[in-house]
């Protein structure tokens, strides 16, 4: 698909709803100004029409912010399909101009590999970019199984995990990414284990982009979601693990979500980016700047 | 003679006006429909070919196959783009073949799961993104995989699942058992009950096309009773290898595919139960009823390529059987053997569960006194099923019926049908005297 897929006939475009023609007009859709790729930046939100909107997501979540960074990185939204599970994500998620597939909870990885394959046969000349967006609960407890599996096949999509250290859209349930000791529903004793460690396993996948982060840097939320979405295009599984605190569950007052996004990020959620050596030749290729 | 004798021989034009038609060069960026591909030839060199052709205008030479062996003979002609494969006894062996094809270049995408919840989830992503996909499970790998079918049918994939169907209790048994179709009855798939390998091949390439109609677009179960139908040898009349189904068309689909090749629609745009409650329950409800209502909508074509979705046989005698599967092939030995001691017996075939026969049967048993529904399952399913829609359902007998493996010895039909009647039985000491 192209910008010119969606541009209404003359006739047509007075009876679109406004937001169809500002995605038309303003939308980071590519073939714009000659380029191949997505040539929106984080200094330009606001002035632009982003793919996501209306969402119904809390005031002050920070995870949303997080989730719109994401289609901002997208190299090629135009050529990209979500897939997601259950969760406060999907809400935002689903309110993006990129198709969302929802299918059953804890199935998304197993969803991506079907269809990656699937794309990657009926469309042998287009790269068509698969991204799984889904919550730490969905992730690493119900959709444990399917999410390593999908690693260790070094399936060709991203992998982003939404980490809000709880199950949100339920109601505060410790989740595997809870971190030890924390009282949440179902853990009236504080949470028995250990955070999970997935960049750990995700190493021992020998995954070739593997990335912790904290929405504290638009710049750099959006550089590491196209990297991640270009390894994953050419070499296999790639993994972003990002802090979005849930400032409902964790009592974190609106105007503080960013502080305390900057105080887990000094404490135990810094910034880690590991590329393997073939992965920085890709990003190299792609003009990326890599040590 | 080849099957590109018998197209041009059907269509009464010379084989080279046909080879032509390969030469032309499509004008349009967008994709046509993949249905003008009839008559043409894929990779392995099979003509695409229209069901009926392929089925009532091609020659059909009898194998001696398992019904393993013929599901793969089925997906060899079937055009699949993408099958997903899980170990579960008695579905493993056909499930392995059909990679062989995927090594011999049939399909275009084959792998192994890790479990077949993840197994169905891959198939639906395969199904997203335009492929023709077909598994196959059974027991309780069918039951871990329960939550797959009612999200395949409400996001319209039309993926077909063969369910070679097994035990699913515990303790653990793998012997043949119809408890999982039961299961399967509301979760908006198709479901038709082969009863020989010969139903199961036809009903393979017949439930493609069923299935992917744009006025339908579910999924379909094919169902067997494991081993009875999967791993005993019988004559199966087939097509020639040198023809198969035309590809899936994706864009035939009543929803959109999920390929970003057309103007991105929000599936779940402002999601209903944010809105308010009222407008979550129409919008579910009112999507429930629609797959529901395609499933039924399946009929006419069925109808047209099944010849119906029951067989019937004598059904203007008193006494009537209904079954499906293998408990069919026992009724017909039971009716011989009931006519040899004088007791006239019709016999009705169902082949389709979802949808359910529901005017032919009630047609079909006007005449009837007493029905009887012999079934390999503890639940007597089919006969509840039956019941729920006949007059005087009081005529029907929900049996025999063994469960857990057991067979259904034909003799066990006679001898229920004749208890039933209040006719005297042959106890065990008389039957091993003879």
């Amino acid at each position: 698909m192209s910008l010119e897929t969606l541009r209404p006939s003359p006739a047509m475009a007075n009876f679109l709803p406004i937001e169809y023609k500002d995605l038309v007009e303003h939308g980071p859709y590519t073939n714009r100004n000659g380029s191949d790729t997505q040539t929106k930046k984080a200094k330009d939100m606001g002035k632009f029409k982003e793919v996501i909107e209306e969402h119904p997501m809390c005031a002050g979540c920070a995870m949303t912010l997080f989730i719109r960074l994401v289609y901002i990185g997208m190299p090629n939204p135009e050529h990209t399909i979500v897939v997601g599970t259950a969760g406060c994500g999907r809400l935002a998620i689903s309110q993006a101009s990129v198709p969302f597939i929802y299918g059953n909870y804890g199935d998304t990885n197993a969803v991506a590999s079907g269809l990656k394959r699937g794309l990657e046969v009926r469309f042998p000349n287009q790269n068509k970019d698969v991204v799984v967006m889904a919550g730490d609960g969905g992730l690493v407890d119900i959709g444990f199984q399917g999410l390593m599996h999908s690693w260790f096949r070094h399936e060709r999509f991203t992998t982003i995990m939404l980490d809000n250290e709880v199950y949100g859209n339920t109601g505060g349930q410790e989740s595997g990414m809870t971190v030890k000791g924390k009282v949440l529903k179902m853990s009236p004793r504080g949470k028995m284990g250990d955070k999970m460690d997935m960049l750990g396993l995700a190493r021992v996948a020998k995954l070739d982009y593997v990335c912790q982060l904290s929405p504290t840097n638009p710049a750099r939320v959006i550089r590491t979601i196209r990297r991640a979405i270009l390894v994953a295009r050419e070499l296999g599984s790639t993994y972003v693990q990002a802090y979005t605190s849930c400032n409902i569950e964790y009592a974190i007052p609106t105007p503080e979500v960013m502080k305390d996004a900057f105080e887990v990020e000094q404490e135990r959620y810094g910034f880690i980016e590991e590329i393997s050596d073939r992965a920085k030749e890709v990003l190299r290729d792609h003009g990326e700047k890599i040590k | 003679m080849t099957a590109a004798q018998l197209l041009a021989q059907r269509d009464g034009v010379p084989q080279t006006i046909k080879e032509e038609v390969k030469t032309v060069t499509p004008i349009a960026k967008i994709e046509r429909s993949r249905h003008e591909l009839v008559g043409q030839k894929n990779n392995k060199g099979q003509v695409y070919t229209d069901v009926n052709d392929m089925f009532y205008a091609s020659e059909q030479t009898p194998v001696f196959f398992t019904g393993s062996e013929v599901i793969k003979e089925a997906i060899r002609r079937a055009s699949v783009g993408t099958s997903v494969a899980y170990p579960i006894t008695p579905q493993s062996e056909a499930a392995a073949l059909i990679g062989e094809l995927y090594a011999e270049g049939y399909l275009d995408e084959y792998f192994r799961g890790e479990s077949e919840f993840a197994v169905m989830g891959q198939c639906a992503g395969a199904s997203f993104g335009g492929h023709r996909v077909f598994t196959t499970t059974a027991g309780p790998g069918t039951l871990r995989a329960m939550e797959n079918f009612p999200m395949w049918a409400g996001s319209r994939l039309p993926i077909q699942v063969c369910v070679t169907c097994r035990g699913v209790n515990s303790p653990l048994s793998i012997q043949p058992d119809t408890l999982e179709m039961h299961y399967l009855l509301e979760t908006g798939m198709m479901v038709w009950h082969a009863e020989t390998a010969q139903d199961l091949f036809d009903f393979i390439l017949k439930g493609f096309m069923v299935a992917e109609q744009p006025d339908v677009h579910v999924p379909i179960a094919t169902c067997c009773d494991g081993f009875f139908v999967t791993h005993t040898k019988d004559t199966v009349e087939l097509p020639s290898e040198d023809l198969c189904l035309p590809p899936y068309d994706p864009y035939r689909s009543p929803v959109p595919v999920m390929d970003m090749e057309s103007a991105p629609i929000r599936m779940m745009r402002d999601p209903f139960v944010m809105k308010s409650n009222y407008i979550s329950y129409s919008t579910h409800a009112s999507w429930q009823q629609e797959v529901h209502a395609a499933v039924e909508r399946s009929r006419k074509h069925t109808i047209r390529l099944l010849d119906g979705l029951i067989d019937t046989f004598n059904i203007d005698r008193k006494i009537l059987i209904v079954a499906s599967g293998t408990a069919v092939s026992q009724s017909r030995e039971a009716i011989r053997l009931l006519e040899n001691q004088g007791i006239e017996v019709g016999l009705i075939k169902i082949k389709t569960i979802r949808p359910f026969p529901t005017e032919e049967l009630q047609e079909a048993t006007a005449n009837a006194h007493h029905i009887f529904v012999p079934e390999f399952n503890i639940a007597g399913w089919l006969a509840k099923e039956i019941k729920a829609v006949l007059d005087n359902n009081k005529r029907v007998y929900a049996g025999p019926h063994v469960a857990g493996g057991m067979t259904l010895p034909s003799e066990v039909i006679v001898d229920e049908i004749k208890k039933h009647l209040g006719m005297k039985v042959a106890s065990a000491t008389d039957r091993s005297a003879i």
